[in-house]
C-alpha cells in the first residue's frame, strides 16, 4: 500500500492541511514508514471475528429528554476568533 | 515537605503540622527555582492554588477532611480547567481559556485538592518522550539531556524532581505508565470507563483514560478514590461502583498468580531491562506469589493496531480545531478553504499532521476494511487472549518499557522507532485493562519501571501489589539529585 | 419545448423530519427555535473540546414509533457513526448520524392518488442524526454569520425507494409521510419553518433500460414546490438527453420564488466522509418489551382514522380520506362535527367553503379565523332552520373577516331565516297579487313546468325578504295559494 503524493494530497485535503510541494516526499516517505508497520495487520487471520468497538461490550446509557443544558453564549462568543451579534464570523460561504 | 508522598502530607495536614497555605507555597517556590530547567508546567496558577489552600485550611478548622483536603496537585494541560488556559501542548489553543472544568478534576477539587497548574505534554497527547509539545520539551529531572517519556511527560517529570507531590495524566496506549517508569514514580491508568472523559480533550476515544500519577501506589490510591466514578455527561464512563482502593493496599499477596508473558520478554529485550522486571517479580514470590508463563500471541499485532485505531479516530476528534469558533485562527484568511488549512497547518505540529494524514487514509474509501475494520478484528483478539489469560492468573507482569530514558531528540527522525517505545503498555489500552507502572530499580542510573496489568475493574488488585511491592522496597522513595 | 414522448420517470424521496423533542438529540439543549443566535447551543453542540454525547430517550422513542407506522423493522440494535466532513455549521467536523445498522428498516406507506388506486411505496431505511446549525449570509458584509441554535437538533431521515413515477406520487408519498408523523406527534409538520424538508432524487430512462443518472434537489418545503420542481428538472433532463447530452450526478438547488433551479457550487471532487462508528457513543439497544409498549401506545393513524370516518361518520372513502390526511384538517373537522351535531355537513364545508379560503389566502387550516367551533355554530342553525345555506355562506364570509361569531353575525345582521309564516304569508300575497300574469301561466302548466315556474315566485319572495325567507315555508305557502 504505498503512499505517493497524490494519495498525500488528498488525504490532505479531507482532513484541511496544507501541504506544500517541499513536505510532500518527507511526508509521504513517514507515511509510507508508518503504514509499513501497519501492514503487520495483514497477517492476522480475522475473517471470522467481529470487530471490537469498546473493550467493554455494553449498551448505549439514555438520556431523559429535558433541558439541562444553560445558554453558555455569553461564556464561549469571547473564546471566539470573529463574532458579530451573536454569531461566529467566517469568510463568506458560497454554496 | 516536597519528600513526603501524598498520603504523608494528608496525615501531616490533619495533624497540623502544617497549613495547606504553606505547602502550597512551598511546591509554588520549588516550581519557581526549578521548572525553568524541566519545562514541566505550561501555566503555573500561582492566585488561584493560594486561594485554595486558604479555604482548605478553613475547612480543616471545622473538621471538614475529605479525601484530597488541601493536597497540591499538578493536572494534565489536557483537562479543561474553566478560567485556566488549557492547551493540550499547542499551539492550536494556546489562547484557549477553558470554559468549564473536567470531571475528574472536579472532583478531586471537590475533595478538596488544591490545583498547582498545568503540566506539560506531547501535543495532543500523541507522543511518548514530551518532544512535540508547542512549549518545548520536557527534561527528565534523572539526566536533562533524557525525555521524561511522554505523553504524559511533564506530569511525571513534575513528580519525579518534588516540584508536585500528585499529578494527573492520560493514558491511550502508554501515556501514564511509560513516563512513569522513565521517571521513576508511579502512575495507573483505570479501567477503561472507571473515570470520566468529561472535559478531557479526546485524542482516540475508545482508548483514552484519565489517571494517577504519585510517588507511591498509596498516594495513586488515594487520588483514584477522588477520580473515579460514574458521569453521566460520559456515555463510556460505566455505571460501576468504586471500590475501596485504599481499604485494599495491606491485602496479602501469598498465593497471587502473576501471569508472565512469553511475548514481554521477546528476544530482543535489553538484558537489563528483562532482568529488572524478573528482580520486581521475584520480590513479589518472597510474599508468596506465585509466576504462571502464558501466551499472548495476538498482542505482538497490538502496536499496528493501535497505530491504525488511535490515529483514525484522532483524525475524526481533532477536526474540530478548525479555526471557527475557539483556538487558533491563521491572519487573514483569504476564504473558507484558506482559513481551515492555515489555521490547521499552522496550529497543529509535525507528528500531529501525520498522525491526522494516517488516521484520514486508514478511514477512507477503500482502505476502511482493510485498516481500521481490520484493527478493530485484532483489538477483539487481543482482548480474547487477556480474558483467557485472566482465567488463570489475577495479574499479569513485565516490563512497562523497552528502554530507559533515551536522549533527546534521539528519535526525532523516526516515528516507527517512537512508536515501538509502547509496545508493552499498548495492548492494554486496546483491551480497557486497568493497569499501572511502578519503580522498580535503576539502569546505568536511570529509572525502570515495571508494569502491572490487572482484569477489568481490578484497581483495588494491582494497587495492592504494587504497595506490598514497595512496603519491601525502597526504589519509590529515591530522588534525583540537584531539585534541593 | 415539446418532447419525443415516451421518457420513464423514476423518483426516490429523502425526507428530513425535525424531532418535537423539548432537547437535542446528544445534549440536554432546548430545541426552541426563534431566540437570538446561539442562545441554544451548549458546549456539546458547539462541538468544544472534551465534550461528549448523550442520546436523548424521546428520540430513539419517536424513531421506534415512526418505523411502528410504516410496518418496518426495528433494530434490536443500532449504531451511530460519523460522516467527517468541513463546514462551519457542522461544529465538530463531522455529523454524528447512522449508516450500517440504522435504527428502522424496511417498511412501506399506501398512499391513494387523485384516481382512486392506490400504490405502495417501499421505505429502504429510517435513521437518526443530528441536524447543523445555520450559515447567515445576509447582515454580515461580505463574511457569513454561523448559528449553532439548531446544531444537535433530532432529525430522522427516511428514505424510499425509487418506487415513484411521477410528481403526482412524490407528493402523494410526501403528504402521507406528512400526516403520519404529525398524527405520532413526533413532528409538528410546519413545513414553512423548515421542520421537515425533502430532498427528491429524479433520473429518467426509456422503458426498458436501465436507471439513468440521477440528480438531487435538495430542501423542498412544499407540497406546491415539490410539484413544480420535479416537473422542471423532468423537463430540463429531457431536454438534456434528447439533445444528445449527459445528465450529471449532482445536487441542484430550487428556487420557489422564480419556478428556477441551479446546480449547487460543486465540490472538487465528490466528499469522502470515511464514516465510522461514533467512539463516544455505545451500541443503542432496544428491547422487545419497549417496542410493544411503544406499539401499544401508538396514536390512530391516518389509515386508521380514515376507516373511522367512513364507518363513524358515514363519509364516502373520497372525503374521508381528504379529512382525515392531515392531523390538523382531521382536529378541525371532528371539532367541527362534534360542535354542528352533523358530519356530513361538516365535511361539506370544511372540503367546501373553508378549503377554498384557505387555498385563497394560502393559510393554514390552524390559522382559520372561522375556527372549528365556529364552524360548528354555523352548522347547528343551519340544521335548526335558524338560517338558510346561502344566509349561511354570508355568515362564514363575515365570521371569517372577523366580525364574530355566527350566532353573533346572525343577530348583529338581523339574517334570520324568515320563518314566520304569518310575515311570510303576507309577502307571498303581496307577490302573488302583483304578478297576475305569471299566476295565470303557472296555473295554466302541467306538473312538471309547474316545478319551473314556482321559482319565479320563490325568487320574488326571497327578494322581497332580502334572502331571509325560509325556502320550504315559502315553496309550500307558494304551492297552497297558486
Amino acid at each position: 500500500m504505498a503512499i505517493d503524493s497524490k494519495v498525500v494530497a488528498r488525504a490532505a485535503h479531507l482532513a484541511r492541511l496544507r501541504v506544500d510541494d517541499s513536505e510532500t516526499a518527507e511526508l509521504s516517505a513517514r507515511l509510507n514508514d508508518i503504514l509499513g508497520m501497519v501492514d503487520q495487520l495483514q497477517q492476522a487471520d480475522v475473517d471470522q471475528v467481529e470487530p471490537l468497538a469498546h473493550p467493554l461490550e455494553v449498551s448505549q446509557p439514555l438520556r431523559d429528554d429535558r433541558v439541562t443544558e444553560p445558554d453558555v453564549r455569553d461564556k464561549v462568543l469571547p473564546l471566539a476568533p470573529a463574532s458579530e451579534d451573536g454569531c461566529f464570523l467566517v469568510p463568506r460561504v458560497i454554496e | 515537605m516536597h519528600d513526603k508522598t501524598l498520603t504523608e502530607l494528608k496525615a501531616g495536614l490533619q495533624a497540623g503540622d502544617f497549613s495547606s497555605r504553606e505547602l502550597t507555597e512551598h511546591f509554588l517556590d520549588r516550581i519557581k527555582r526549578h521548572d525553568g530547567e524541566l519545562n514541566s508546567f505550561i501555566t503555573v496558577t500561582e492566585e488561584q492554588a493560594l486561594r485554595q489552600a486558604d479555604a482548605a485550611d478553613q475547612a480543616i478548622a471545622a473538621g471538614d477532611h475529605r479525601l484530597l483536603t488541601g493536597l497540591p496537585i499538578a493536572h494534565k494541560d489536557i483537562f479543561c480547567t474553566e478560567g485556566v488556559r488549557t492547551s493540550c501542548g499547542s499551539r492550536m489553543l494556546d489562547n484557549f481559556i477553558a470554559p468549564y472544568t473536567a470531571t475528574a478534576v472536579e472532583k478531586m477539587a471537590h475533595e478538596g485538592a488544591v490545583m498547582l497548574g498545568k503540566t506539560n505534554m506531547d501535543e495532543f497527547a500523541m507522543g511518548s518522550s514530551n518532544e512535540t509539545s508547542f512549549y518545548g520539551p520536557v527534561k527528565n529531572p534523572w539526566d536533562t539531556e533524557r525525555v521524561p517519556g511522554g505523553s504524559s511527560g511533564g506530569a511525571a517529570a513534575s513528580l519525579a524532581a518534588r516540584l508536585a507531590p500528585g499529578a494527573t495524566g492520560t493514558d491511550t496506549g502508554g501515556s501514564i505508565r511509560q513516563p512513569a517508569a522513565l521517571n521513576g514514580v508511579t502512575g495507573l491508568k483505570p479501567t477503561y470507563g472507571r473515570v470520566s472523559r468529561w472535559g478531557m480533550i479526546a485524542f482516540a476515544s475508545s482508548l483514552d483514560q484519565a489517571g494517577p500519577l504519585g510517588l507511591s501506589a498509596a498516594d495513586c490510591a488515594l487520588m483514584l478514590q477522588a477520580m473515579a466514578g460514574h458521569d453521566d455527561k460520559d456515555s463510556t464512563c460505566l455505571n460501576e461502583p468504586v471500590d475501596d482502593y485504599l481499604g485494599a493496599l495491606d491485602q496479602s499477596v501469598d498465593g497471587l498468580k502473576i501471569g508472565v508473558p512469553e511475548e514481554f520478554f521477546p528476544d530482543n529485550l535489553d538484558g537489563a531491562i528483562a532482568e529488572n522486571a524478573r528482580e520486581a517479580m521475584r520480590e513479589l514470590e518472597k510474599q508468596g506469589a506465585k509466576l504462571v508463563k502464558l501466551s499472548l500471541p495476538s498482542i505482538k499485532l497490538s502496536v499496528p493496531a493501535y497505530y491504525v485505531i488511535a490515529p483514525a479516530e484522532a483524525s475524526s476528534n481533532l477536526s474540530r480545531f478548525d479555526g471557527v469558533r475557539f483556538g487558533y485562527r491563521c491572519d487573514n484568511p483569504a476564504d473558507l478553504e484558506d482559513l481551515y488549512k492555515r489555521s490547521r497547518s499552522e496550529g497543529f505540529g509535525a507528528e500531529v499532521k501525520r498522525r491526522i494524514l494516517v488516521g484520514t487514509y486508514a478511514l477512507s474509501a477503500g482502505y476502511y476494511d482493510a485498516y481500521y475494520k481490520r484493527a478493530q478484528k485484532v483489538r477483539r483478539l487481543i482482548r480474547d487472549d487477556f480474558s483467557r489469560a485472566f482465567k488463570d492468573v489475577d495479574v499479569i507482569m513485565g516490563p512497562t518499557s523497552p528502554e530507559t530514558a533515551f536522549k533527546l531528540g534521539a528519535k526525532a527522525d523516526d516515528p516507527v522507532n517512537m512508536y515501538m517505545a509502547d509496545v508493552f503498555t499498548i495492548a492494554v489500552n486496546l483491551a480497557g485493562l486497568p493497569a499501572l507502572s511502578m519503580p522498580s530499580g535503576f539502569i546505568n542510573g536511570l529509572p525502570a519501571g515495571t508494569q502491572v496489568i490487572g482484569n477489568y475493574f481490578q484497581e483495588g488488585r494491582i494497587l495492592n501489589v504494587a504497595h506490598r511491592y514497595q512496603m519491601a522496597t525502597d526504589w519509590h522513595q529515591q530522588a534525583p539529585g540537584g531539585f534541593a | 419545448m415539446s418532447h419525443s414522448g415516451n421518457w420513464e420517470v423514476v423518483i426516490g424521496l429523502e425526507v428530513h423530519v425535525q424531532l418535537a423533542t423539548e432537547s437535542k438529540i446528544f445534549s440536554g439543549t432546548s430545541t426552541r427555535t426563534g431566540d437570538q443566535p446561539n442562545r441554544h447551543a451548549s458546549l456539546i453542540d458547539l462541538g468544544m473540546p472534551g465534550t461528549l454525547p448523550v442520546v436523548n430517550k424521546e428520540a430513539i422513542r419517536n424513531a421506534i414509533r415512526f418505523g411502528l407506522a410504516v410496518n418496518a423493522d426495528i433494530a434490536r440494535r443500532s449504531v451511530f457513526e460519523r460522516k467527517n466532513y468541513f463546514y462551519p455549521d457542522l461544529p465538530k467536523g463531522y455529523q454524528t448520524t447512522q449508516l450500517a445498522e440504522p435504527i428502522v428498516g424496511a417498511g412501506e406507506v399506501e398512499v391513494q392518488l387523485e384516481n382512486g388506486d392506490k400504490k405502495v411505496v417501499r421505505i429502504h431505511h429510517a435513521h437518526l442524526e443530528e441536524d447543523a446549525g445555520k450559515s447567515l449570509h445576509e447582515d454580515f458584509h461580505g463574511q457569513t454569520g454561523i448559528d449553532l441554535n439548531r446544531a444537535g437538533t433530532p432529525l430522522i431521515e427516511i428514505v424510499s425507494e425509487p418506487d415513484m413515477s411521477g410528481a403526482e406520487d412524490a407528493v402523494a408519498f410526501a403528504r402521507k409521510l406528512h400526516s403520519i408523523v404529525t398524527s405520532l406527534g413526533i413532528c409538528d409538520g410546519d413545513m414553512s419553518q423548515g421542520n421537515m424538508r425533502f430532498d427528491v432524487n429524479i433520473s429518467i430512462r426509456r422503458p426498458g433500460e436501465p436507471l439513468g443518472t440521477r440528480t438531487e434537489t435538495k430542501n423542498l418545503n412544499s407540497f406546491r414546490f415539490m410539484e413544480k420542481a420535479i416537473a422542471l428538472e423532468v423537463a430540463r433532463q429531457i431536454d438534456v438527453l434528447e439533445d444528445g447530452g449527459e445528465i450529471v450526478q449532482e445536487t441542484r438547488l430550487y428556487n420557489g420564488d422564480t419556478n428556477t433551479a441551479r446546480s449547487m457550487r460543486t465540490k472538487e471532487d465528490a466528499n469522502d466522509y470515511r464514516y465510522f462508528p461514533c467512539p463516544d457513543l455505545l451500541p443503542v439497544m432496544v428491547s422487545e418489551e419497549e417496542i410493544q409498549t411503544l406499539r401499544d401506545q401508538l396514536p390512530e393513524l391516518p389509515d386508521a382514522r380514515k376507516a373511522r370516518y367512513i364507518e363513524r361518520y358515514q363519509l364516502s372513502a373520497y372525503d374521508a380520506d381528504l379529512l382525515s390526511g392531515s392531523i390538523a384538517t382531521a382536529r378541525y373537522f371532528e371539532a367541527a362535527a362534534e360542535h354542528g351535531g352533523d358530519a356530513k355537513l361538516a365535511a361539506n364545508w370544511v372540503m367546501g367553503e373553508l378549503a377554498a379560503k384557505l387555498n385563497a389566502q394560502d393559510k393554514d387550516i390552524n390559522d382559520s379565523p372561522v375556527s372549528a367551533e365556529h364552524l360548528g355554530e354555523l352548522i347547528q342553525r343551519l340544521k335548526d332552520g335558524t338560517i338558510s345555506s346561502k344566509i349561511a355562506k354570508q355568515v362564514f364570509e363575515a365570521c371569517w373577516n372577523g366580525d364574530g361569531s355566527p350566532d353573533q353575525i346572525i343577530e348583529a345582521q338581523g339574517l334570520k331565516q324568515m320563518s314566520d309564516s304569518g310575515e311570510l304569508e303576507k309577502i307571498v300575497d303581496q307577490i302573488i297579487a302583483d304578478s297576475p300574469a305569471q299566476v295565470e301561466d303557472y296555473r295554466n302548466a302541467d306538473d312538471a313546468k309547474r316545478k319551473k315556474k314556482i321559482g319565479f315566485f320563490v325568487g320574488q319572495v326571497m327578494k322581497a325578504t332580502q334572502g331571509k325567507a325560509n325556502p320550504q315555508q315559502v315553496n309550500q305557502l307558494l304551492q297552497q295559494k297558486l
